[in-house]
């Protein structure tokens, strides 16, 4: 099962929905490993006949049934970072009438709603359904180096090192959470790790 | 005091544009300046008519950044409750009236690649101010004007004149009319629309735009709403502990204020809000007015927008 019920939490921390399909001229879907399960599920094949799969399997399988959904356009992209110049240049051409989906982990969908944002769509009118991994992206507030898919709290920075409280405050303009040095008052005095959720 | 803060003001300018619209200048009592405002906003004039007072909401229409003067155009309804006869008749340079601070419920998005304007009528006037502020800004806009005629057609000229290639006008009496298919469909992402004029404009252009797939953030509207006149009708006010008459050609709020009892309010439009009431008891119907309750409060019979809305009935008991 790939939908994880998230406990209740500060105003800051994004929450996601349930894709539906909504009225457009054309449709943009992104979606990161079991994010393909939500893309499935609100499949139809009048809305594929108008819809464009940006898809990072990241070591999963489900690309072949999405290829098999027939979009009218399908790109399978290794990782973001490959397939966001992609992602920058549909939205670029796009019109009024186009919405956008994303699905899957936390730090594919704030990226990709950053640069929907970034081309003009409100955010709120960005779909958004949360599958798979519960690992995030977080900013070191101290080095403000990125480390994506931290699975435990606290975590080591993998740019400057420090032992990192993960927080709940969320930034869309990074699309990342802000990690805070846990042990700075008393260096080396580290809780033991445990899951984001636990 | 409810209301946004007061102004006094001396009218400098009266000028007939054609046989239904005049513009006002209106310039502080006081020297100095104005407040500056945002585009699409309007101020709220207040009309001494013997021992009626009315309250009307205007459009601003000069440039926001001018605070040596505000300037708004009033379109005259000979059918309406007689605040823009008022204007027409009553006001004349030298004049000392009140008007409002300028509030904004129908300002632009400036996270806009492109702002795409429709207008009816004297709709045009918010964005008059609108433009100015997007020109300051080398802002991406373009404007859809419908009038009924070229007699009828308010600052036409001026527009096409300043900006031939942003500006399209159709008038009604040679059936020309906007193709709004075609111009919504091909818009770049990022466009956000806006419309002023009659309700059917309104809904026409958010109906077609939401069908299109058009976001609802995307989509700006105010209608220039002004209270109809109607039935005389009485209320109980519980809090006050007054029994009101409403006139036939006042505003439930109005009755309400000249009973003396300070009621909320911004708009007086049915757009913002501010004014909603608690009903408390009724034995009749509602002439629900407003565009700020939904359906089922409506239907519920629990509030009321008095600054539009009506009653026509045996009891209305408020919470005021
Ligand atoms: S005063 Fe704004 S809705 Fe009544």
């Amino acid at each position: 099962m790939s939908k994880f019920e998230f406990p209740p939490s500060i105003r800051s921390r994004p929450v996601y929905g349930t894709l539906e399909a909504r009225p457009g001229k054309t449709h943009l879907m992104i979606a990161d490993a079991e994010g393909a399960e939500a893309i499935l599920a609100v499949a139809t094949p009048d809305l594929m006949a108008a819809t464009h799969i940006i898809y990072i399997p990241k070591g999963t399988d489900y690309a072949d049934k999405l290829r098999a959904l027939k979009p009218a356009q399908f790109y399978e992209g290794p990782t973001y970072a490959a397939s966001v110049t992609r992602i920058q240049r549909v939205l670029q051409d796009a019109q009024m009438g186009l919405q956008v989906y994303l699905a899957g982990t936390e730090g594919l969908m704030g990226q990709a709603q950053n640069e929907a944002m970034k081309a003009g769509i409100p955010h709120t009118a960005i779909q958004t359904e949360h599958r798979g991994s519960i690992a995030r992206r977080m900013q070191c507030v101290h080095c403000k180096g990125i480390t994506e898919d931290v699975e435990t709290d606290p975590f080591v920075c993998s740019h400057c090192g420090l032992n990192l409280f993960v927080r709940d405050h969320y930034s869309r303009r990074l699309a990342a959470y802000q990690g805070v040095c846990i042990d700075a008052e008393d260096p080396g005095n580290v809780p033991p790790q445990k899951g984001i959720y636990e | 005091m409810s209301g946004a803060e007061k102004i006094a003001v001396r009218v400098t300018e009266v000028s007939p544009l054609n046989e239904l619209v005049t513009r006002f200048k209106f310039e502080p009592v006081a020297g100095g300046l104005l407040p500056t405002f945002s585009g699409g906003a309007h101020t709220v004039v207040e009309m001494r008519d013997g021992d009626i007072t009315r309250m009307n909401p205007y459009s601003l229409m000069s440039d926001p950044f001018d605070q040596t003067a505000y300037t708004i155009s009033v379109r005259r309804d000979d059918e309406g409750r007689g605040g823009s006869l008022f204007m027409h008749k009553n006001i004349s340079v030298g004049d000392e009236i009140t008007i409002s601070n300028p509030v904004n419920l129908f300002s632009l998005d400036l996270r806009a690649k492109k702002h795409l304007m429709i207008a009816g009528g004297i709709g045009i006037t918010p964005f008059l101010a609108q433009i100015k502020q997007l020109d300051r800004a080398h802002g991406n806009w373009e404007l859809h004007y419908s009038c009924r005629s070229e007699a009828l057609g308010s600052y036409v000229d001026y527009l096409t004149n300043t900006h031939p290639n942003d500006v399209e006008v159709y008038y009604d009496d040679q059936k020309q009319a906007i193709d709004l298919e075609n111009l919504l469909d091909g818009q770049p992402l990022g466009t956000h629309i806006y419309v002023c004029g009659p309700k059917g404009m309104i809904d026409w252009v958010r109906g077609k735009a939401t069908e299109l797939g058009w976001p609802r953030e995307a989509i700006h509207y105010e209608e220039f709403l002004a209270p109809q006149p109607g039935k005389p009708f009485e209320v109980k006010l519980a809090v006050s502990n007054k029994v009101i008459q409403v006139g036939e050609r006042e505003s439930l709020l109005e009755a309400i204020e000249r009973a003396g009892v300070d009621a909320p309010y911004l708009c007086r439009g049915g757009a913002c809000g501010m004014c909603e009431t608690s009903v408390i008891d009724y034995s009749g119907n509602f002439i629900h007015r407003d565009h700020w309750l939904e359906e089922d409060e409506h239907a519920s019979g629990k509030k009321i927008m008095p600054c539009v809305s009506r009653f026509e009935g045996k009891t209305l008991v408020l919470d005021r």
